[in-house]
C-alpha cells in the first residue's frame, strides 16, 4: 500500500476579494476607469477586474506623493517614520494568512511557498528598514543624507508582496514616497498592502499603487514629477528604463535577469546538494531572477548525481497551490508558459536530452512540468537565455578553472551556487564567480540584512542591507 | 565473508570506504526534515498512517524496576492496544532486557499473541561497555530465551576513536550469533555520534557488517531519532539497496512521543526510501507513549472530538 | 650657452605599459597659454581605444588578484616618483596652461599627496563598504566590494594634473584598470605621468592613456562592450545623455563627480555577498 496523501487544501475564507478595483492615491481608494481581468492561474478562474492606470491615474499619484513628501513625510523625523514601518510590519504579520492565500491565488505559487517564504520574509523586510529610518547618518553616506524624493516603482510578478517590501521598505525609510504600480498578473497583494498602509494610518501619499500594464509603467518612468526610477525585471526592459532616464536627472536601479551557474564539485555533500539543485530551479516554478538554471556538474560526479537528482524529482508534487503538499505549483501566465514552451522546444532542436518525471497535470490552468536537458553546452540557447520556468540546462566540467570560465561566460551576473565540502575552494570559488550573490552549500536564501544585485547585465545597485540604502539616499560626491 | 563486495574484511579496506563516502551538510539535512515535516497529512492518509504506525510500534520497557507483572502488562496492551476496539492492530514487537524475554514470549503465547515478536537489547545495552565475551552471552542468552529480535548496542568509544574495524567485527560476531533465528538491529546512539557524517558512516558500516536494522538510539541519551538523523539513516538504507538490492530495515527510537511525529517519520521514509519500506519488516518505531497518543488521535477520527488518556490504557 | 637647441617630446600614447603612436598618424595641436605651440600630441582613434580595452581586460585579472597592501604600495612608489619629478610637472602645467608659478607648484604638491591618500584607501576601502550580515538563519553571510573590472574615464580640462589623477587613482585602487582620455587641451601632465606611472613598477595595461577629441572618443567608449564601467566627470553635459543611452547596451555603471571622496572609489565596486552554512 503506498502513502497517498489525501488533498490538504488551505481554506480560501480567510480572503475577500473585491469584484473591481481602483487605484489607492492620496491614501484613499478611487475607481478606475478602464479594467482587465486577473486570473488565478492554476484555475484561469477570473478573480477580479483591475483598473489599468493612465496619464490622469499617473498624475494624480505622483502628485499625491510629491505633495505627501513635502507637507509630511521630508519633515517628519526619522524615528517617527520608523515608527510607521514598524506598525505595517506588524499588521502585516498579523494578516500573514491572508496575504499568503492571496498571494497564491493570484499568482500560482504553492501556498507552503507564500506561507513559509514570501509573507515572512516580506514582513521581516519591513521591520529591518523601520529600524534604519533614524540612524541614516550611520550608513556610510555622509552625516546628513538626504532622499530622492518621489520614487516611481515597478515590480514583477514572481514575488508581487516580497517584492513590494524589497521597493517600499527602504525607500520610506529613507524618507522617499512612492508610486508603485505592481505587475499585470499579480496586483491583488498590493492592493490589500493598501489597506494596512490605511490601517497603520500612513499619511496620505507616502504610499500610492496604480495598477495596469505595460503602458502604466512607461509612463511612470517618463514622468518628469518622479526623481527615482526602481525597477526589477527583465534585462531588455531594463536597458529600455536605462536609455529613457539617460536625458533626466533620475536616478534609476534595476534588478534584472539572470542565468546562474550552480556548480556541483565532486566532493559535495551529495544528497544535500541534490536538494539545493531540485531548490535552485524548481522553486517558485522557476520564476525566479537569481534562479540555479545551469548546472555545472564536475564531469567525475555526474552521473551519480543525475542519476539522484532523477529519483528525487520523481517525488517532486506538482499541483493544486492552495494545497498544503504542493511543490510545484502553475506557471503565472499563458505568455510565460509560451515562453517556456518555445525555449524547451529550442532545447530539443539543438540536441540537447530532456527529461521529466511523470506528472499528471491539470487540465486547466498553465502548467509545465519539472524538467531537465542534460549533454548541453556554452552554445546552446538553453544555456544562454533565461528561461524563468521549471527548466535546468546541465553542463560539465573537468577542473575548477574550467567551471569558473563557464560559470562566467554569460552577459548576466547576478547569483552563483557552489557546492563543496573544501573550505578553501569554496572561498576562491566565491572569489572568481562574477556574481552579486553567492550561495555555497545552499540556494536561493534571502534575507532583508543580506544586500541582493547583480554584476553585468543583471543590474544595476543592490537591495537590502546597508548598501540598498544608498539606492533612495542622495550620495556624496555623485552629481 | 562477502560483505556484499563493498569491503573485504581488512581494516584499511573498511577505513577507505567509509572515508570516501560523501559528507552531510548539517543545515542542508536539517533543512530538507523541516521541509518534509510541513506535509499536511489528513482525513484518510491520516487514518491510515495511524494505523500503520501502530504495526511498526516496538512496544518498550527497559528499566531496571521492571518486574514480571509490568511486562505481562506491556504484552497485554502489546497485542490488543485497545480493549474496547478490535480493529486496532497488534503492535510490531515488544521490547525487553533478556532476562524478561521467556516472561514476555510466555505471555504473548498465553493471550493469543503468538504473531508478536520479542525484541531483547543486547551487548551490554545501553553503554556497551563489556567484553566479547560478555556481550555474546548476553545475545545467546536473549536468543535462547526465544527472543527473534536482538537490538545490539555499536562501540562507540571505538567509534570516535577511529577503531572501525572494532565496531565493525563486533557486529559481524553478534550476527553470528543471531543466525537465522533473530533478525539483528543494530544501534548506533547518535546522539553520542554528534555528527551526521559520523552517522553516515555508521549506517554504511553496519550494513556492510551484516545488520538487519540500523536503529537510531537507546533511548537513554537526547537528542534520539530526531528527523534529520533518521532522514540521514533512511537515505544511507536508500543508497544501499541500489548498490545491493538488499533492504535494510530503520528504527527511529526515543524522543517520538505523539502522532505528529510518528507521522512526520513515516513521511521521511515514503519520500526517501519509498512506499516499499513503509511496514514493519522494514520501519519500526522504539517508543512507549506514543502508542496510547496514536490510539487517541484514532479515536478522534472515528469519533469526530477530541479523546482524553481516561479512554486508553495505561499499560 | 642660451642658443642651445633643447631636444623636444614627442608625446605617444600609454598603452599597456609602452608608448606607441596613434594607429590613425593623427595629431593635433597644443598651444600654450600664450598661444604658441608647444606640442603634437597623438589624436587616438577607435582603433587605439580598442587596443587599450584589450590590454585592460588583460591587466584586470591580476591587479585584481594583487593584494590591496600590494596595490597601495605600488600607488606609493607613484607618489614618490612624482615628488622626484615635481619640477618638469610644474614647468609643464606653467607652459600649458599659463598659470602661475605658485599655483603649479600647488597643484603638484597636492597631485602627490592625493597619490599618498588614495595609497592609503586601498586596504580599508573594504571595512567601509564590506560588511557581515546578521541573516536570520544558521549562515555565515558577508559583503565584500569588489572591483568591477574595465573602467573607461573621461578626464575633466582642467587641473591638468590633478584633475586626471583625481580621476585615476579611485578606479585602479580596488584592483579595477583604466582606459582614460586626458585632458584635450592640457593633455601633457597626462602623458608625462605616463612616464611616471611605467617607472613605478605599476603592472602594464593597468592605466591605458590616450589623448585627443572627447566628441570622438566618447561614444565609441559608450558603446564598447568589453567596458563594465564609465567616468564622465570630463565630459561636457551635453554629451551625457547620449553616452548614457549608448552604455544601456551592456548596462555600463556610468558615473560623474565633483570632488575627491571615497565614495568614487566605492562607486566603481560591485557588491558581493556570500553565503555559507554553519554547521557539523
Amino acid at each position: 500500500m503506498s502513502f497517498e496523501y489525501a488533498p490538504a487544501p488551505e481554506s480560501r475564507a480567510v480572503v475577500s476579494i473585491k469584484p473591481k478595483y481602483g487605484h489607492f492615491i492620496g491614501g484613499k481608494f478611487v475607481a478606475g476607469s478602464k479594467h482587465f481581468p486577473t486570473v488565478n492561474p492554476a484555475t484561469e478562474e477570473v478573480l477580479s477586474q483591475i483598473a489599468l492606470a493612465g496619464k490622469a491615474e499617473v498624475d494624480a499619484a505622483v502628485k499625491a506623493a510629491r505633495k505627501a513628501y513635502t507637507t509630511t513625510w521630508s519633515k517628519m523625523s526619522g524615528k517617527e517614520r520608523g515608527k510607521y514601518l514598524y506598525r505595517i510590519a506588524r499588521i502585516m504579520q498579523e494578516r500573514a494568512r491572508e496575504f499568503a492565500v492571496l498571494e497564491t491565488l493570484d499568482n500560482g505559487k504553492p501556498i507552503r511557498e507564500s506561507r513559509d517564504t514570501d509573507i515572512p520574509l516580506a514582513a521581516a523586510h519591513f521591520f529591518y528598514h523601520a529600524g534604519w529610518a533614524d540612524k541614516l547618518e550611520y550608513a556610510g553616506l555622509g552625516t546628513s543624507p538626504k532622499p530622492l524624493g518621489v520614487a516611481g516603482q515597478i515590480i514583477p510578478w514572481n514575488f508581487p508582496l516580497l517584492m513590494l517590501a524589497w521597493k517600499v521598505a527602504p525607500a520610506l525609510a529613507a524618507g522617499n514616497t512612492v508610486v508603485l504600480k505592481p505587475a499585470e498578473s499579480t496586483p491583488l497583494t498590493a492592493l490589500l498592502f493598501a489597506e494596512v498602509c490605511q490601517q497603520a494610518e500612513l499619511p496620505a501619499g507616502v504610499v500610492n499603487i496604480v495598477t495596469g500594464d505595460g503602458s502604466t509603467g512607461a509612463l511612470i518612468v517618463n514622468h518628469p514629477g518622479i526623481d527615482k526610477i526602481a525597477f526589477t525585471g527583465s534585462t531588455e526592459v531594463g536597458k529600455i528604463i536605462a536609455r529613457a532616464v539617460a536625458p533626466t536627472k533620475k536616478s534609476v536601479t534595476l534588478e534584472l535577469g539572470g542565468k546562474a551557474a550552480n556548480i556541483v564539485f565532486d566532493d559535495a555533500p551529495i544528497d544535500e546538494t541534490v536538494e539545493g539543485i531540485v531548490n535552485g530551479i524548481f522553486f517558485n516554478q522557476g520564476h525566479v531572477c537569481c534562479a540555479g538554471s545551469r548546472l555545472l556538474l564536475q564531469e567525475n560526479v555526474a552521473e551519480e548525481v543525475l542519476h539522484k537528482l532523477k529519483n528525487r524529482m520523481e517525488k517532486i508534487r506538482v499541483g493544486d497551490p492552495m494545497d498544503k503538499n504542493t511543490d510545484v505549483g502553475a506557471i503565472n501566465s499563458k505568455e510565460q508558459l509560451a515562453k517556456i514552451t518555445e525555449l524547451a522546444a529550442a532545447g530539443d532542436a539543438e540536441g540537447a536530452e530532456r527529461w521529466s518525471p511523470a506528472c499528471t497535470l491539470p487540465t486547466k490552468g498553465f502548467w509545465f512540468a519539472p524538467t531537465i536537458f542534460t549533454g548541453v553546452t556554452q552554445a546552446h540557447r538553453i544555456a544562454r537565455e533565461e528561461i524563468f520556468g521549471p527548466v535546468l540546462s546541465v553542463l560539465t566540467f573537468r577542473t575548477p578553472q574550467e567551471a569558473i570560465e563557464k560559470a562566467n561566460n554569460t552577459p548576466f551576473g547576478l547569483s552563483a551556487g557552489i557546492w563543496s565540502e573544501k573550505g578553501s575552494r569554496t572561498l576562491w570559488a566565491s572569489q572568481q564567480l562574477r556574481a552579486g550573490v553567492i550561495w555555497a552549500n545552499t540556494f536561493n536564501k534571502f534575507d532583508p540584512t543580506s544586500p541582493f544585485g547583480g554584476y553585468k547585465e543583471s543590474g544595476w545597485g543592490r537591495e537590502g542591507g546597508r548598501h540598498g540604502l544608498s539606492a533612495y539616499l542622495k550620495g556624496v560626491s555623485h552629481e | 565473508m562477502n560483505f556484499y563486495g563493498l569491503v573485504d574484511g581488512s581494516d584499511a579496506s573498511l577505513k577507505s570506504y567509509l572515508n570516501n563516502l560523501s559528507g552531510v551538510d548539517q543545515v542542508g539535512a536539517e533543512a530538507r526534515a523541516a521541509m518534509l515535516a510541513t506535509r499536511s497529512i489528513k482525513t484518510s492518509s491520516k487514518r491510515w498512517a495511524i494505523d500503520t504506525a501502530i504495526t511498526m510500534v516496538d512496544l518498550t520497557t527497559l528499566e531496571g524496576a521492571d518486574t514480571p507483572g509490568k511486562v505481562k502488562a506491556l504484552c497485554t496492551k502489546a497485542v490488543r492496544p485497545d480493549p474496547t476496539d478490535s480493529t486496532v492492530p497488534s503492535v510490531g514487537a515488544v521490547c525487553v532486557y533478556n532476562d524478561m524475554v521467556s516472561v514476555a514470549r510466555t505471555h504473548l503465547d498465553l493471550i493469543g499473541g503468538q504473531h508478536v515478536p520479542v525484541a531483547a537489547v543486547s551487548t551490554a545495552f545501553p553503554s556497551g561497555r563489556a567484553s566479547m565475551a560478555v556481550k555474546i552471552q548476553d545475545t545467546q542468552d536473549a536468543i535462547d530465551a526465544g527472543a527473534a529480535e536482538i537490538d545490539m548496542v555499536i562501540d562507540r568509544g571505538a567509534f570516535l576513536a577511529g577503531r572501525y574495524i572494532d565496531v565493525f567485527n563486533e557486529i559481524v560476531q553478534i550476527k553470528q550469533v543471531c543466525g537465522d533465528k533473530a533478525h539483528l538491529k543494530v544501534i548506533f546512539e547518535t546522539g553520542e555520534l554528534v555528527t551526521y557524517d559520523n552517522v553516515r558512516k555508521a549506517s554504511f558500516l553496519a550494513m556492510a557488517a551484516g545488520a538487519d536494522f540500523i536503529k537510531t538510539s537507546t533511548g537513554k541519551v537526547a537528542p534520539a531519532a530526531t528527523p534529520p538523523v533518521v532522514l540521514v539513516m533512511l537515505e544511507a538504507v536508500r543508497d544501499f539497496y541500489e548498490m545491493t538490492s538488499t533492504r535494510i530495515g530503520v528504527k527511529p527510537a526515543g524522543g517520538i512521543r505523539n502522532t505528529k511525529d510518528a507521522i512526520k517519520q513515516l513521511v521521511l521514509v515514503n519520500e526517501t526510501v519509498g512506499p516499499d519500506w513503509l511496514n514493519p519488516k522494514l520501519f519500526r518505531i522504539g517508543a512507549s507513549a506514543l502508542l496510547n497518543d496514536l490510539l487517541m488521535q484514532r479515536m478522534k477520527m472515528d469519533e469526530g472530538y477530541y479523546s482524553s488518556p481516561q479512554y486508553v490504557t495505561m499499560d | 650657452m642660451s642658443n642651445r637647441i633643447d631636444v623636444k617630446k614627442t608625446y605617444k600614447l600609454y598603452i599597456n605599459g609602452a608608448f606607441p603612436r596613434t594607429e590613425s598618424g593623427r595629431t593635433y595641436e597644443v598651444k600654450s597659454a600664450k598661444g604658441a605651440f608647444v606640442a603634437n600630441p597623438c589624436l587616438a582613434s577607435r582603433k587605439d581605444l580598442r587596443d587599450a580595452v584589450v590590454a585592460a581586460r588583460a591587466a584586470h585579472a591580476g591587479w585584481n588578484k594583487a593584494t590591496a597592501y600590494n596595490r597601495g604600495q605600488i600607488l606609493y612608489r607613484i607618489a614618490e616618483m612624482l615628488e622626484g619629478r615635481r619640477a618638469q610637472f610644474v614647468d609643464e602645467i606653467m607652459q600649458v596652461t599659463g598659470v602661475t608659478k605658485v599655483k603649479a607648484e600647488k597643484e603638484v604638491t597636492n597631485s602627490v599627496d592625493r597619490l599618498v591618500w588614495y595609497a592609503g584607501w586601498t586596504d580599508k576601502i573594504a571595512s567601509l563598504a564590506g560588511s557581515t550580515n546578521p541573516v536570520a538563519g544558521p549562515f555565515y553571510n558577508f559583503t565584500i566590494p569588489e572591483s568591477m573590472g574595465v573602467v573607461a574615464a573621461i578626464a575633466p580640462e582642467t587641473p591638468s594634473l590633478l584633475g586626471f589623477i583625481d580621476s585615476v587613482a579611485p578606479i585602479i585602487t580596488s584592483g579595477n584598470t583604466v582606459v582614460i582620455l586626458a585632458s584635450t587641451k592640457a593633455p601633457l601632465s597626462a602623458m608625462t605621468f605616463a612616464e611616471v606611472l611605467a617607472t613605478s613598477d605599476l603592472p602594464h595595461g593597468v592605466i591605458n592613456i590616450l589623448t585627443g577629441k572627447k566628441e570622438e572618443i566618447a561614444p565609441w567608449m559608450a558603446s564598447h562592450m568589453d567596458i563594465d564601467a564609465l567616468d564622465i566627470s570630463g565630459l561636457p553635459a551635453k554629451l551625457h545623455a547620449e553616452t548614457k543611452v549608448a552604455g544601456a547596451e551592456n548596462l555600463k555603471r556610468i558615473h560623474s563627480f565633483k570632488s575627491a571622496d571615497p565614495g568614487r572609489i566605492i562607486a566603481f565596486m560591485e557588491a558581493k555577498t556570500v553565503w555559507h552554512p554553519i554547521g557539523l
